[in-house]
């Protein structure tokens, strides 16, 4: 079941669109920002909501990288390994967080506080290396500035 | 010199709110447009200006809006700003939806009201959070300034933008493929006829311009297009981002001439290598472009002159190659990036790109063989133009073929010796 808060969300894209189903990927984004990532139930509680199967929610929210269609940690680090951020070095960013973390890409800490990935170029080419935790962007990186930063997320 | 695309903004302070923006004079153009001219009268100012879409294509923008239906059915048409800048290597767009959402906005209201739109939206890339912010508050100060909504300026011209944020991939930023996303559905490409100008969004009339596109519109309407032509150093007109990342001394973004040549743009503006890097190549235009070489600096950064360097101007952003980064690396990293975003919608793409990022690697890591080149040369054919969907195939092997004609001898050095000489 959706929850009022989410339901009220939904239905507010909704004024923007001519029929619920295009809300799809909005009401995806919106239940996964409520709840960390889309789940089976997820899935089927934004079907029926949008009157859609949940075999087309499903292939819809397994379309886009930024929909997670499992459990994912409290924080999420995006390392950007674009090819700006290549040249850059991204590769040394990733080898300290991953050391730090004790995970590699596509993994979570054991106690659910990191999740850490990685992201195609983020748009900021001319500060690279960068990455984002959660909404928050970090550019020029410095291994050195890593630990702190990794500090500000519970 | 002129900037009319970023003269209002201030690098490191909050954009300009409506009430300074209209003070500026930032609101003047669609003043102009909505009570001085006709639909028809700025379609032909924006075709005589020969203004070419930003976002990378350069297809004129003038022609585009002309594809629209002549006749009015009384249905909703639609004006779509393609903000899902998602080309690695660049990052002009962001500095625009960042430092100036008026512009953007004023634009939108201009095109809309020359195509006939009364809805619009904004498909803006996921990542550009502090953007997202700053689009929608710009987007309430226009609805309260009485620039957006019902009777715009007693006009009786209606218009309503929508902020959609988007959910990742590369494909939606493909006019298409980002009408379906915007639809809710997955963003894999259409085929094309109908184009989006007959059966766009919703099956309505629709128009897909990008973000520096339409931040033309204001300036355009206002000054005439023999201003706009002046612009430019090579009868391509307007001025033009261009943007320079990788090993220089300050790499960055900078709003010049269009058809400054790629010399200014590193040496001038980008301050040239850093000590102890050599220049080796260049991706002009974002990693779907072709490198182009040391013998190519002269030449004049528009849409025609890097097409006869073999390249193209794509989105003006570039990244440099430099002597300390492998090549071989360097391109395995943007197939690997085609590769995860190709849609899977068909199969050069699909099963071409995998391929390709597996005899890189092989190449990358020592097991590379003989024959491993000839391989990356035939896929560069089999997904070049005509043989694919949608235009990501060709994009992606675009440094691919370049790369490997321009450092044959680097890729052969990984096979012989078994190993990256870089590592």
């Amino acid at each position: 079941m959706l929850t009022d808060k989410e339901r009220e969300e939904i239905h507010e894209e909704m004024m923007a669109y001519p029929y619920p189903s295009a809300v799809c990927v909005d009401a995806l984004k919106i239940v996964q920002r409520h709840r960390g990532w889309i789940s089976d139930s997820a899935v089927a509680d934004i079907a029926s909501e949008l009157g859609m199967s949940a075999d087309a929610v499903d292939g819809i929210a397994t379309f886009y990288t930024r929909i997670y269609r499992k459990p994912v940690g409290r924080n999420i680090i995006l390392v950007c390994e674009g090819i700006s951020c290549m040249v850059m070095g991204y590769e040394p960013v990733y080898k300290h967080i991953s050391a730090k973390l004790g995970i590699g890409f596509g993994e979570t800490t054991t106690d659910e506080r990191f999740t850490l990935l990685p992201v195609s170029c983020l748009g900021d080419c001319d500060h690279a290396p960068v990455m984002m935790i959660n909404d928050d962007h970090y550019n020029n990186l410095d291994i050195k500035e890593i630990d702190a930063i990794l500090e500000k997320y519970v | 010199m002129e900037y009319p695309l970023t003269e209002h903004i201030n690098p490191g302070r909050s954009p300009l709110g409506i009430d300074e923006y209209i003070r500026a004079g930032g609101y003047r153009g669609v003043d102009r447009a909505l009570k001085e001219m006709s639909p028809s009268d700025i379609v032909s100012i924006v075709r005589a200006s020969g203004l070419t879409g930003r976002g990378g294509g350069g297809f004129p923008t003038g022609l585009k809006w002309s594809f629209m239906p002549k006749e009015n059915d009384g249905g909703i048409r639609y004006l779509v700003t393609n903000a899902d800048e998602m080309e690695p290597a660049t990052f002009k767009d962001r500095y625009l939806l960042e430092g100036n959402p008026q512009l953007l906005i004023s634009g939108m209201i201009i095109a809309s009201f020359a195509i006939g739109a009364s809805k619009a939206y904004i498909f803006m890339r996921w990542a550009y959070k502090k953007a997202e912010k700053i689009i929608r508050k710009a987007l309430a100060e226009a609805y309260e300034s009485g620039y957006l909504g019902r009777n715009i300026l007693g006009t009786g011209f209606d218009l309503d933008i929508y902020l959609h944020t988007s959910a990742g991939r590369y494909m939606c930023g493909e006019e298409t493929g980002l009408l379906n996303s915007l639809e809710g559905k997955r963003g894999i490409p259409r085929t094309k006829p109908p184009y989006p100008a007959v059966s766009g969004l919703f099956g309505r009339p629709t128009v897909v311009n990008n973000v520096e596109t339409l931040c033309w519109m204001p300036s355009l309407v206002l000054n005439g297009s023999d201003w706009f032509i002046k612009l430019g150093r090579t009868g391509e007109g307007g001025t033009k981002l261009y943007g320079v990342s990788g090993r220089v001394r300050k790499p960055g973004l900078w709003e010049l001439p269009m058809g400054t040549t790629l010399r200014e743009i590193i040496y001038d503006h980008a301050g040239g290598m850093l000590d102890g890097y050599k220049l080796r190549g260049i991706i002009p235009g974002g990693a779907s472009s072709d490198f182009m070489v040391e013998s190519d600096l002269d030449t004049p950064m528009d849409f025609k002159s890097p097409v006869k360097a073999g390249s193209r101007l794509g989105t003006g952003t570039m990244v440099i190659l430099d002597d300390k980064t492998c090549p071989v690396k360097f391109i395995h990293n943007m197939l690997k990036f085609f590769a995860e975003e190709s849609c899977g919608w068909c199969t050069p793409c699909r099963e071409g790109l995998p391929w390709v990022v597996k005899v890189l690697a092989s190449l990358e890591n020592g097991t590379g063989k003989e024959g491993d080149i000839e391989i990356l040369e035939h896929q560069s054919w089999y997904m070049g133009p005509g043989n694919t969907f949608c235009a990501l195939a060709p994009g992606a092997v675009e440094p691919m073929q370049s790369g490997v004609k321009y450092f044959r001898d680097d890729f052969q050095k990984h096979i012989d010796g078994k190993r990256c000489p870089w590592r």
